[in-house]
């Protein structure tokens, strides 16, 4: 940390100056003011937390895929243009397929680190869309989304989509069966779509499906512009993060005021830059071990042939499952038009939920009424109707997500496909119900269980016989850090409903209220500090033992 | 041959030598005539001894066709409720079905599955050989077609258009409805592959060789072997399930490292 004063040149005896490193650094500063800066973001604090780690990992993954991709894109070609293969790959030699195809497999099999490369951008690429999802779980079960937040949670959101738009157009660029068919889905989707969808196909493809121009307007949208969007949104995201600061787990000396953690330099700088390189490294074994997406093996992209078991990669997994979930036979034609729900049914169902979700914040923030700021994270018990959504909205992308892969499941369990798409369609449809009850109550019961702890102390596992006869059991008081951490929390009551100005209750009011019932009806209230004092006291009355061991 | 027949007109035009000549002549003649032709035919029998009709064979292939597969196709091959006649499918689909253990049926599914083979490949032989005894169909292949040598870009080309839509681009198999499947092409040999194609066995459609000829079903073995054969250059294949088997992968694995290092990096040295 302090090396620098450490390693002084004999040169500056005369003059104290701090040697080269000094004089450079006052070089710059003279021209750039940066000392500001690093002022400012020197000792900005980070508090330590495995969890807050996470976004850094979609950071980084992201960076990987940057460097990455630029490698790919020195090689590949962009284009439907009919070639026939002549590259090293025996059971292709020959075949017609479009030079798209052709310069992937090119750099797989005849560039040097070609297919190193490609492999470590795409597995970057699950990783970055992965790491995303957790970090959003993360965010969400803590409540960190809530005041002064909300926008930056909505920022990531759009992050979450652009992730998957970019891995998706990046998936169909090689032109390979399998992407193939996965574009086809998607011009049936958009096809579905009454009155526009046809010309928004055709508009897309260049005219009918799959034309010639798709491969190359996808490469634009994946190394261009979506690229670019990324990048500013991260940037939007990182910026609110300095500004708004970070959160905290709650604990002694952690106030809404306060940041407890290490400053960035040198602690921090250090930790992240190395952290940098465990993610590229981590990437960069998983693509030199395990294959992903080996596009010889599924060979050209041709309308006829459509492979069993095709499926997208997992993060579109959610959307190709809810087409596979829903019911036949949904589709009719009324004014001269066909509509087909078993198209907009998903589509809907999908539309709302990611809606859903990405304004949850405003929602939550409405039905609690709490205009206070929160820099204190929630434990996931404590914030019970919260976590029990959570749960519900994860089971309903679980089953989904699952259902992408229905047929997979069907032929490695020795299992009925019918059977699995049915299960599923419960999973989907009363699971969230489920899940919501069972998180519930499984937050509330451990709330009820902190409030043991607290009042009550622990069971030391110590069995005292008393005078009597009777056994007790001795319970230990735990110290005054973890009884901290336990009922430091807000504890929320469902809203009144209070007439307003006009001395009305509006019909908003009431659903306010109801919403409000909902969230805050059932809830354990936090120990007050004269329910801990009077506990502690009635334990003073019954010990028996003088075993004051302060711990 | 062409001697013997040449030799006694001869003997008619100079008529120089005696009566019995030409008559020992003739012996000789049908003597070396029939010799090579049984030297011709018995070496056309060493040639494929898997594929002899004999007598004898086919009375074996009786005995173990009346003891393990009557009860449900019938004495006569005539079917019954529980199995389908056996007329007219030739051997190649006994070879197919009891070769690869699917027949006998284990229980009554939605599919026979494969499982370690009943008999010994002599009996297989018997009783495919008493089946086409019965009433002709298509035969096991000559091994010609099951060299796996032929061109492996246009088997591959075949196999997409015919075959990936259940067997999976990469012959990983797939899933069918009502518990019925294509089974992964892994570790098939050529010779059931081809009577697969050939006799179209459970769900599978037949292909015949009007519709794919000898040699396409020679690519198509071939593509399906070199696949099989060649070493998988980016890695682990992660069972070439394709996306669904990445993702877990990621997410177990790949995530499971990285939440692993996270905790790691953020735990308090003491």
């Amino acid at each position: 940390m302090s090396t620098s004063t450490a390693t002084r040149p004999e040169t500056a005896v005369e003059k104290k100056s701090g040697g080269f490193t000094a004089a450079a650094s006052n070089y710059l500063d003279e021209r750039t003011s940066i000392s500001a800066v690093v002022k400012e973001f020197g000792r900005k604090v980070f508090p330590d937390h495995w969890s807050f780690l996470l976004g850094e990992v979609a950071l980084y993954s992201f960076v990987v895929i940057l460097l990455s991709g630029t490698f790919l894109t020195f090689f590949f070609q962009a284009s439907m243009a009919e070639v026939h293969y002549d590259g090293s790959y025996v059971p292709l030699k020959g075949v017609e397929m479009s030079a798209a195809m052709a310069s992937t497999l090119d750099i797989s099999f005849d560039i040097r680190g070609g297919l190193l490369m490609r492999q470590i951008h795409h597995w970057a690429a699950l990783l970055f869309v992965a790491s995303i999802g957790l970090h959003m779980m993360r965010i969400f079960f803590t409540g960190a989304f809530r005041k002064p937040r909300e926008l930056n949670w909505v920022i990531g959101f759009v992050l979450f989509i652009l992730a998957m738009a970019e891995g998706f157009t990046g998936y169909s660029l090689p032109d390979d069966l399998l992407s193939g068919n996965g574009l086809r889905i998607i011009d049936g989707m958009i096809k579905g779509i009454p009155l526009v969808g046809t010309w928004i196909s055709f508009l897309l493809f260049g005219g009918e499906f799959p034309g010639t121009a798709i491969v190359g307007r996808l490469y634009t949208l994946h190394i261009l512009l979506l690229p670019a969007l990324v990048l500013l949104f991260i940037a939007l995201h990182l910026v609110f993060v300095v500004v708004h600061k970070h959160t905290q787990f709650s604990g002694p000396g952690k106030t809404q005021q306060n940041v407890v953690g290490y400053p960035v330099l040198p602690v921090y700088a250090a930790k992240a830059g190395g952290f940098f390189f465990i993610v590229f490294g981590v990437i960069v074994l998983l693509a030199s071990f395990f294959t992903i997406n080996p596009i010889w093996n599924y060979g050209p992209y041709d309308p006829s042939p459509v492979s069993a078991g095709t499926q997208p990669d997992w993060y579109i997994g959610f959307a190709d499952g809810a087409l596979r979930l829903v019911p036949p036979h949904l589709e009719f034609v009324l004014f001269e038009r066909t509509w087909s729900f078993n198209i907009l049914i998903p589509l809907g169902a999908l539309g709302l939920f990611i809606v859903l979700a990405m304004i949850y914040p405003f929602i939550e923030a409405w039905v609690t009424g709490d205009k206070r700021e929160h820099h204190i994270l929630d434990r996931p018990r404590n914030a019970a109707t919260r976590t029990a959504i959570g749960a519900a909205g994860l089971t309903f992308y679980a089953g989904l997500w699952a259902a992408a892969s229905s047929d997979i499941i069907a032929t490695h369990f020795k299992l009925t496909m019918e059977g699995v798409i049915h299960a599923l369609q419960f999973v989907v449809i009363a699971g969230p119900f489920i899940a919501y009850f069972i998180t519930k109550r499984i937050c509330l019961a451990l709330q009820k269980k902190d409030r043991e702890i607290v009042l009550h102390g622990y069971e030391s596992g110590r069995i005292i016989r008393l005078p009597g006869g009777e056994y007790i059991e001795k319970h230990e008081q735990i110290d005054d850090y973890q009884r901290w951490k336990l009922v430091s929390y807000h504890d929320y009551k469902p809203l009144m409903i209070r007439p307003n100005a006009r001395g009305k209750i509006t019909v908003g009011q009431r659903a306010r209220a109801s919403l409000s019932r909902w969230f805050f009806e059932d809830r354990i209230a936090p120990p007050t500090r004269g329910e801990i004092e009077a506990s502690h006291h009635h334990e003073d009355h019954v010990e028996i033992e003088s075993s004051h061991q302060n711990h | 041959m062409f001697r013997t027949s040449r030799k006694p007109r001869a003997v008619r035009k100079t008529g120089r030598r005696s009566p019995l000549a030409s008559v020992s002549l003739i012996a000789l003649g049908l003597l070396l005539s029939g010799g090579a032709y049984a030297l011709v035919s018995s070496s056309t029998a060493v040639a494929d001894t898997s594929a002899t009709t004999t007598q004898a064979t086919v009375e074996e292939g009786e005995k173990l066709f009346q003891a393990n597969c009557a009860t449900c196709h019938g004495l006569d091959l005539e079917g019954s409720d529980d199995g389908p006649s056996l007329v007219g499918v030739g051997s190649a689909a006994v070879d197919f079905q009891v070769g690869t253990g699917r027949m006998p049926l284990q229980a009554q599914a939605p599919q026979a599955p494969v499982k370690p083979v009943q008999f010994t490949e002599d009996q297989v032989n018997a009783l495919a050989q008493y089946v086409a005894s019965i009433a002709p169909g298509p035969s096991i292949p000559e091994d010609q077609y099951l060299d796996a040598e032929g061109d492996a870009a246009r088997g591959a080309e075949l196999f997409r258009v015919n075959c990936a839509m259940c067997h999976n681009v990469a012959g990983a198999g797939g899933a069918l409805t009502e518990g019925k499947y294509a089974p992964a092409l892994t570790g098939v040999t050529p010779t059931h592959i081809y009577e697969a194609m050939l006799t179209g066995p459970q769900n599978m459609p037949v292909f015949n060789d009007a519709n794919l000829t000898p040699e396409d079903k020679r690519d198509i073995i071939t593509a399906l072997k070199f696949q099989e054969n060649s070493t998988s250059v980016g890695g682990h294949p992660l069972g070439a399930l394709g996306p669904v088997a990445e993702g877990l992968f990621l997410w177990i694995a790949g995530m499971g490292i990285i939440v692993a290092l996270t905790v790691w990096i953020t735990a308090r040295s003491n």
